[in-house]
Formats: structure tokens, sequence, C-alpha cells
């Protein structure tokens, strides 16, 4: 039973990360209609600039949790006025690509400036210890990363439901055609969304630093499971990301706390649950199918 | 077919007139000199992924300093006069490998290949080399099939593989009285034959494997804390967690066992594969108290120190065991080429086998006949606490010597020189 409640809470770290991505991708999603491939690169920009501040700037792994998203969000802003929206009215494949290729590019700007080795980067002292949880012990940091996603989940839905923006962006992101013709100026908020969203995917990378390795292709694998999340939460369905984020993480530690030959499942089951999921529900979990235009 | 038989009588006619005509190369040596007047290394290996760090570019450096040695060492007396270095990427692909492998040989006129990690890549290039009837020395490649059911007669396994990690960790480490196991390996070839000798070892030695897990490969979210969270949980509870992991998951394994104080609950830590550049990544801090298997350590007695220096001075890192044992087979490649007076490869092959050897990097070393293994000392490595690092890169004791002897298994009954 105690060892039931550790891999659970595990799960719980793991699927934070997912449910932070994944939020980030379904807003951008839900607002642009594009698909962010860049965002698992932004997420290792994220951790690898928490590197180099620490090193090169000497700013502390608690100034990068601000610095980074901020930065990031506002190269996100740039991105989406620069070359994004140029491609927004053309097929959804170019900016596919765009973002493709972007991902190309960032990765091997790190690697060719910091090499492909992995970085070094330690938890603050602060949080280096274990924390006593009753029936088990767990490390502080990663009771740090719940509590944080989690936060930031609930803010993000405080500002959805309970602000006047929030209900902008949601009826933009859900119906935006519909919302254009009731005259909300849904364009407004494109630029803000887009770089909001990166600012997320910036934000789980710092948190990344410390307990994953730093290196330029940390993003590479993971963005492909978090697509995956997003399908299955329903795209362009922001509770729906969150929620299949945190549930993947878990049904994915309880999988692997199996045993040896579960390993190739718990990889390949994120893929198997999206396979069934849209068998069953083809706008995923949470998702609507798209109103006719 | 008609192209080959006139490409044959080509060759032959060409031979015929070099030998008998009195125009033959003026080398004074017997055996008929080099082709094309000269020798060409073909060092092919990951110049820019996971494993570029441990040897990729700075393989070249080692391959240029052996060059240097032979020219001081025999001066007017050399055979070989004129060197040249070609290289190439294989990305770790067995694909790019068997193409760029072909190249080498055949259009930049590549005498010997060398290097090659990744093991599938490794196991091409060995078929090529058989093909070609050209020499290949491998390197950075970990596989026991290399000298087992894929040996041939112009492939030479030289650092290091498996057998000899899991026989150094895993026998020492248990023999130590760190009885109980648990092993996390990556599920793909190199893993499971990992998982494989150092369950042998560890068993062998009166030990005990209470716990094996596979972790996926590649692991896409870089976390094992499942593993690790499992490990003190384990009846009986392991005495040592081993780990086949390379590269980044290397790094983020270490990062988590260390995050989750496993070395507290009295869990200690051996690690399959692990190279200099993985622990200057990792800082010692992260792994101190880590044992594992070392082919070669930079900072082991003043012969080695002394080229450490010069190879940082080409370089501007300490090489690992991969860089000094590139350099010990060209070195040896060439001393072999300088005996038998040609690059001709039934000749150079016929001068390495059963050679024993004493160099650089190869302390008590023989070139096996049977089975084409390079054997020589191994050695037991333990990463230093922090306050024991007194320089960069000196970051690990050596425990204990392990004879050639003992360090590698006798030649196996699956490989058929041919």
């Amino acid at each position: 039973m105690v060892n039931f409640l550790q891999h659970t809470f595990n799960g719980l770290v793991g699927g934070a990360f997912l449910a932070l991505l994944a939020l980030g991708l379904a807003v951008i999603f839900g607002m642009l209609r594009v698909v962010n491939f860049a965002h698992g690169a932004i997420y290792m920009l994220g951790a690898f600039g928490a590197y180099v501040l620490l090193t090169e700037v000497g700013l502390s792994f608690w100034w990068a949790l601000v610095v980074m998203p901020g930065v990031l969000a506002l190269f996100g802003m740039a991105l989406e006025r620069l070359v994004v929206a140029r491609l927004a009215r053309l097929d959804p494949l170019y900016n596919f690509l765009l973002t493709f290729g972007l991902t190309l590019i960032l990765q091997d700007a790190v690697k060719s400036r910091y090499g492909v080795q992995s970085s070094p980067y330690d938890a603050p002292e602060i949080l280096s210890g274990t924390l006593d949880l009753g029936a088990f012990d767990f490390p502080a940091y990663r009771v740090f990363v719940l509590f944080m996603a989690i936060a930031v989940c609930v803010g993000v839905w405080w500002l959805l439901s309970r602000t006047r923006v929030g209900m902008v962006v949601r009826a933009a992101t859900e119906r935006p055609e519909l919302s254009t013709a009731l005259g909300i100026d849904v364009g407004r908020w494109v630029t803000p969304v887009f770089g909001f969203g990166i600012g997320l995917a910036g934000l789980a990378g710092v948190l990344a630093a410390p307990i994953r390795a730093v290196n330029p292709l940390m993003g590479a694998d993971l963005i492909i499971v978090v697509f995956a999340v997003v399908v299955i939460g329903g795209l362009g369905s922001i509770f729906g990301s969150v929620a299949a984020g945190f549930a993947i993480g878990l049904v994915q530690a309880w999988v692997q706390a199996l045993g040896e030959h579960w390993a190739l499942l718990s990889q390949v089951l994120v893929f198997l649950v999206m396979a069934g999921v849209l068998l069953w529900r083809p706008a995923g979990l949470f998702g609507r199918e798209e109103a006719p235009a | 077919m008609r192209t080959k038989a006139l490409f044959v009588m080509f060759c032959s006619t060409t031979l015929l007139v070099t030998a008998c005509g009195g125009g033959g190369p003026q080398s004074t040596a017997a055996g008929g000199g080099l082709s094309d007047g000269k020798v060409v290394f073909g060092v092919l290996n990951d110049q820019s992924g996971a494993y570029s760090q441990l040897s990729g570019k700075n393989s070249i450096k080692a391959v240029e300093l052996a060059i240097a040695d032979y020219q001081e060492k025999y001066g007017d007396k050399a055979v070989v006069k004129e060197f040249g270095v070609e290289t190439a990427d294989h990305q770790n692909k067995p694909d790019v490998a068997n193409a760029k492998a072909a190249e080498l040989y055949d259009r930049k006129a590549v005498d010997v290949i060398l290097d090659v990690p990744t093991s599938s890549a490794a196991l091409k290039v060995a078929d090529v080399a058989k093909e070609k009837k050209k020499l290949y020395f491998n390197i950075s490649a970990a596989t026991t099939d290399l000298t087992g059911k894929s040996c041939n007669k112009y492939t030479f396994h030289y650092a290091y593989d498996t057998y000899m990690l899991a026989n150094g960790t895993g026998r020492n480490t248990t023999e130590e009285g760190k009885k109980n196991w648990y092993i996390v390996y990556p599920d793909y070839a190199f893993g499971q034959d990992m998982e494989k000798s150092f369950s042998a070892a560890v068993e062998a030695a009166g030990g005990k494997i209470v716990g094996r897990d596979a972790a996926p490969f590649p692991n896409t979210s870089g976390d094992f804390s499942t593993y690790l969270l499992k490990a003190p949980t384990l009846t009986p509870k392991p005495d040592v967690l081993g780990t086949m992991q390379a590269g980044a998951e290397l790094v983020a394994l270490v990062k988590q066992y260390n995050e989750f104080k496993l070395r507290d609950k009295g869990v200690g830590l051996a690690v399959g594969l692990m190279f200099l550049t993985d622990i200057h990544s990792l800082t010692p801090a992260a792994l101190a108290g880590t044992t594992y298997t070392d082919a070669w350590y930079w900072n082991y007695d003043l012969t080695n120190r002394t080229f450490a220096d010069r190879f940082q001075k080409a370089a501007g890192v300490r090489p690992t065991f991969a860089h000094a044992a590139n350099y010990s087979a060209a070195l040896q490649y060439l001393e072999a080429v300088q005996a038998a007076g040609t690059d001709g490869s039934d000749a150079v092959v016929k001068q390495l086998e059963g050679k024993t050897v004493n160099d650089l990097f190869l302390r008590n070393g023989k070139i096996r006949a049977e089975d084409h293994r390079v054997v020589h000392d191994a050695y037991l490595a333990q990463v230093k606490a922090p306050a024991e690092v007194a320089e960069e890169w000196d970051y690990v004791k050596i425990l204990r010597t392990i004879p050639a002897a003992e360090a590698f298994r006798t030649p196996s009954p699956d490989c058929h020189l041919s």
C-alpha cells in the first residue's frame, strides 16, 4: 500500500511536467490553430537557460524560475508576430513545418555552443533534502514541482474562468469563428496567448533542470508524448490536456512499477490510450467536434 | 560477371608488371611496400551525437599523435613516409556506418578504419572490412559479438567489451561484500547484453540479483524515479543498484539517484559503462563513491599523464580511454606495417596476431590470434569525493588493477576467423 502511494505520488510529479507542457500546447492550438512542434525545444531552452543563468550570469534557480518563462514568453510573442502570423492564412501544414524547422535550429544552436554532453544543475539547497510524508519520504524538490504545477494550472483556470480576459480567450479558443462574428477582437489576443503558452513550456523546462539531464535533445522525445496527451484530452480543450497530462503520468508510473517486462508497455501505453480514446471519442476526452463554420 | 573477370585480369596484370618489371617501389623492406605510397587512417565515429565527446573528433587528434610518435621513433628507417587521416560521421546508424566504411575503403583509399562506437554500427563495419579485406580496429563499441559470432580475419577489438565491464564491476563489487544487486538496464541490444553479462558475473561471484528492471529506451521523459523508489523496497534490500544506462540517460539516472538519497538508504551505485567525460559532465559530487570498470585512466601513472598533457595541448581536454585506445591502435598498426614492410592486409594481420604488446594503452597487452580480442589490464575505479579532487579531470582513484588474463573472456567457440 505504501509502495502504491509512493508510485502514485511519483506519477503525479511525472504528470505535472506533461500537464504544464500540454497546457501550453492546448492554449496555443486553441487560439491559433497552430500545432507548435517547437514546444519541446522551448522546454529545452527553459532548462538550458536556467543552466546558463547560473553558470554565466550567476543567477540562482529562483531567479531562473521567474526570468526564463518571461524571456521565453517575449521570444514567443516576437516569433508569433514575425513568422507564425504570416503563415496563418495558409494551410496549417506550413506552420507545422515552420515550428519543426525551428526545433532543429534551436537544438543545433545550443548543441554547437554547449555540446551534446549533459550539463550539471543542482536543485536549490533548501529543496535538496527529502520530505517526510508520513508513510514514506519523498524528495522535497519533487513535492515543490507538483505544488508549482498545480498552482499554475489552478491559476490558469482562474484566469480563464473568472476574468474578462479569460472569457474572451476561452471563447476565442473554443469557437474562434463564432467569437469573431460576435464582435470579439480575437486578433488582439493571439500574440499574448502564444507568448503565454511558450512561457509555460519554458517554466516546465526550468523545473526540469535540477532533476533531468539538461542537454539539447531533452525536449525532442518528450514532445511526441505531450502531443499524444493533448490529443487524448481533446485538441483545444484546456481542462482536458491538464487532466490527461496528470492521468498519463500516473498510469505510466503504475505500469513501470509492475516489473521488468512492463517497461516497453509504459512507453507505448500513451499511444494505446490515445488510439482507444480516439476510437471512442474522436475529438478526445474533453474535446468537442468542431462546429461547422 | 564479365566486368569482374576483366577487373581481376587488370589487377593481376598490374601486379605482374609491378613485380617483374623492376619498376616497383624503392622500399628496402621485403614484401612489396605500400599501396599508393602512403598509409591512410579512417576514423569513423559519432561526431555530433551522444558519443561525440567520449571519442568523436578528438580521436583524430589521438591518431595524429600516434603518427608523430611513429615518425620520431623510426626517422629515416620508417617504411611509411606519407600519411593521411580521413574521417566520417556515422551518426550511430548502422546503415550510415556501412556506407561510410565502404566509401572510406574504396574512394578515400583508407587502409585501416578505427574507432566506430555503437555496437550495431560496429558490426556492420566488421562485415565491410571482411568483404574488402581491409583492416578494422574497433575501439569504442562494446559488443562481444565482434570477437564472437561476427569475428573475422581483418577485425580486431581493442579497448573493452561488455564481458570486461561486467566481470570487472560485477565481480569485484560482489566480492567486496555487496552481494545483492538490483539492475536497471535500457531495453535495447546494448542494455540487454550488459544485463546478461552483469547477472552472470554477479552470480558467479556468489551474489544475487534481487530485482531487475528494463527501462524504456530511449526514455522519453528522462525520468527513472519509479525504479529508484522501488530499490529500497525490494526484499532483500539491494546493496547496490547497477545501472546499465549510458550518456544522457546515465546523467538523468544518477541525478535522480542522488535526489532520492539512495546512498543514505544503503543502496550503493555501480555503473556499467562510464567515460571520463560523463563524470566531467555530471561532476564528481553527483557520482562520489560510484564504482565502475575503466579500460585506462589518464592519471594512472607518469606515462599516462605525459600523454594526457600532450593530448590536452592538442584537444583541450583530458583523454578518455577511447582516445588513448585510438592512439594505441594507430601506433600498433604502424608498427605492424613497419615490421611487415608493407601495408598489405594479410601481411599486417600476420604481424599482429599473437603479438604481446606494452604501450601507453595496452599494459600486458596481447593481440589474441584465436579471436582478435586485444586483451590488456583493466581497472576497477571509484569516483572521488569532491574534497579529494585536487585538479580538474582527476576524478577517480584506481581501486584495483584487473590483470589482462582475468579481465577478458576466453576465446569464444563461436568465432571462426576467415
